[in-house]
């Protein structure tokens, strides 16, 4: 029987097989993202809620921000490896403003570099556990991209993470068409991320909708979608299994 | 305390099936277009062909982000490679770096299935084919990805190869025409995807001939 406490951590006498420094699972996570090309550019939603395992710890979290000029970059996973993106993604900005060249890195840009951020943690076994959309339009070529924390990437007319692959996606593939106007745009993110808010267990109602277009990007006040609970099945959960709860 | 295990995996299989068969003065190169993660498609516009050099095309299915990586890295080796010799690499050359690329990293492999096609420097047309680690294979046909066993043995069938054990060794290359031979890679999709649910969606056929690279598409089903 070992009454002592050990001095050494047992990983650092692994020596350099220590896992102590890598990242094992995710703490405080922030849940699915949607984003959709429209006429003039692109649209992205995403709930403001920082999860800590089951509790929902923090409720005002933007988990979309602009990079750079021309992109909006929106993530899902773990928040403080977000943190961390736009910290490398702040400087690869500022070493291209510094050129001032009248070049400036467009979505197609940012979005290969963090799928290359992404797979390059991945292969040393210490990913960023985050799936990032990357959204965008410079000389009005739109482009709409994703990232998964093992470095899988694609690009697409919509995209979304998380429970939003299997909740929206299918709503979007029915209802997407090109030119979308900013209004049908937005009512169909709206419905794609009620359906998240009510079958999602760590969804909350309080979202905001990113703008990208030409002239910049724009987001929303957090604002809360009308909801209905007057189901029959809701009211009457057990009618169809009598005795059951 | 046992040594906590990871809970996530490096890999991921984004499914699909690609085919390359060789014929006299022509090579074509087919993928089909869907990418998915589990029994989710992702999406269905992502192509697997990459044009590595003038006459040398490769499609590989498995893993997409070491996919893409691996192309990036025989790119960017090509690129070096026209700098130091002044031309284009051929396609035996070729197949040689991606057999090296990939056993470079033979103890963290790219889960990467490669056909790879082209032109040799006859002219002829040639198909390699690759397993994850670099061992490869010069044949008249090949096909790589989720729906292989379900191609292959109809290729077997239809293009009836001669025994590697023959005496003197006969070409693998098919006697058919270039029209035939995409013919049978339509067809051949069409059927995988019937029975494959990692394939389906659009194929991507690429030609490669003396007239230079050309490319089609043909729809494939959805579900």
């Amino acid at each position: 029987m070992n009454f002592m406490a050990s001095k050494q951590p047992e990983n650092s006498l692994l020596g350099p097989e220590s896992d102590s420094q890598r990242t094992l699972y995710p703490y405080v996570t922030g849940t699915s993202v949607v984003a959709l090309k429209y006429k003039d550019g692109i649209l992205m939603a995403a709930d403001m809620g920082g999860s800590y395992g089951s509790t929902l710890r923090y409720k005002n979290v933007e988990r979309m921000k602009a990079i750079g000029k021309h992109s909006l970059l929106g993530a899902s996973g773990e928040i403080s490896d977000f943190q961390e993106i736009l910290r490398y993604l702040d400087e690869l900005i500022l070493y291209d403003n510094m050129w001032d060249d009248g070049n400036s890195l467009g979505p197609k840009e940012v979005h290969n570099y963090l799928t290359r951020v992404m797979y390059n943690r991945r292969n040393k076994f210490n990913p960023l556990w985050n799936s990032l959309v990357l959204g965008g339009i410079k000389n009005g070529q739109k482009y709409l991209g994703t990232v998964s924390m093992i470095g899988v990437n694609f690009e697409d007319n919509h995209v979304a993470t998380g429970f939003g692959n299997h909740l929206a996606r299918p709503i979007l593939r029915q209802e997407w068409h090109e030119n979308l106007s900013f209004e049908d745009g937005v009512r169909l993110l709206e419905k794609c991320m009620r359906v998240l808010l009510y079958r999602d267990r760590s969804a909350i109602n309080k979202l905001q909708i990113a703008k990208i277009t030409e002239e910049g990007m724009t987001i929303s006040q957090p604002y809360s979608l009308k909801t209905y609970w007057e189901f029959s099945a809701f009211e009457n959960p057990t009618q169809g299994a009598v005795g059951s709860w | 305390m046992t040594k906590q295990q990871a809970n996530w995996s490096p890999y991921d299989n984004s499914g699909g099936s690609c085919v390359a068969i060789a014929g006299a003065d022509y090579c074509v190169i087919a993928a089909d277009t869907r990418m998915s993660t589990g029994y989710n498609i992702l999406t269905r516009e992502y192509s697997k062909i990459c044009k590595l050099a003038d006459k040398c095309v490769m499609a590989s299915s498995g893993f997409q982000a070491d996919v893409k990586a691996l192309q990036k890295q025989l790119a960017a080796r090509h690129l070096i490679y026209q700098h130091q010799h002044n031309k284009q690499m051929s396609c035996p050359a070729m197949a040689q770096l991606l057999s090296n690329t990939l056993y470079y990293k033979r103890f963290f492999p790219y889960y990467s299935f490669n056909v790879l096609g082209g032109l040799d420097n006859e002219g002829k047309g040639c198909v390699f084919t690759y397993d994850a680690v670099g061992s490869y294979e010069k044949v008249g046909y090949s096909s790589q990805g989720s729906g292989s066993t379900l191609i292959t043995p109809f290729l077997d069938n239809q293009l009836k190869s001669p025994s590697p054990l023959l005496l003197p060794a006969q070409d693998a290359v098919t006697p058919l025409g270039e029209a035939e031979a995409i013919d049978l890679i339509k067809t051949v999709f069409a059927s995988a995807s019937e029975r494959d649910i990692y394939t389906g969606d659009k194929i991507e056929i690429v030609v490669v001939n003396a007239d230079g690279i050309r490319r089609e598409y043909m729809e494939l089903r959805k579900d």
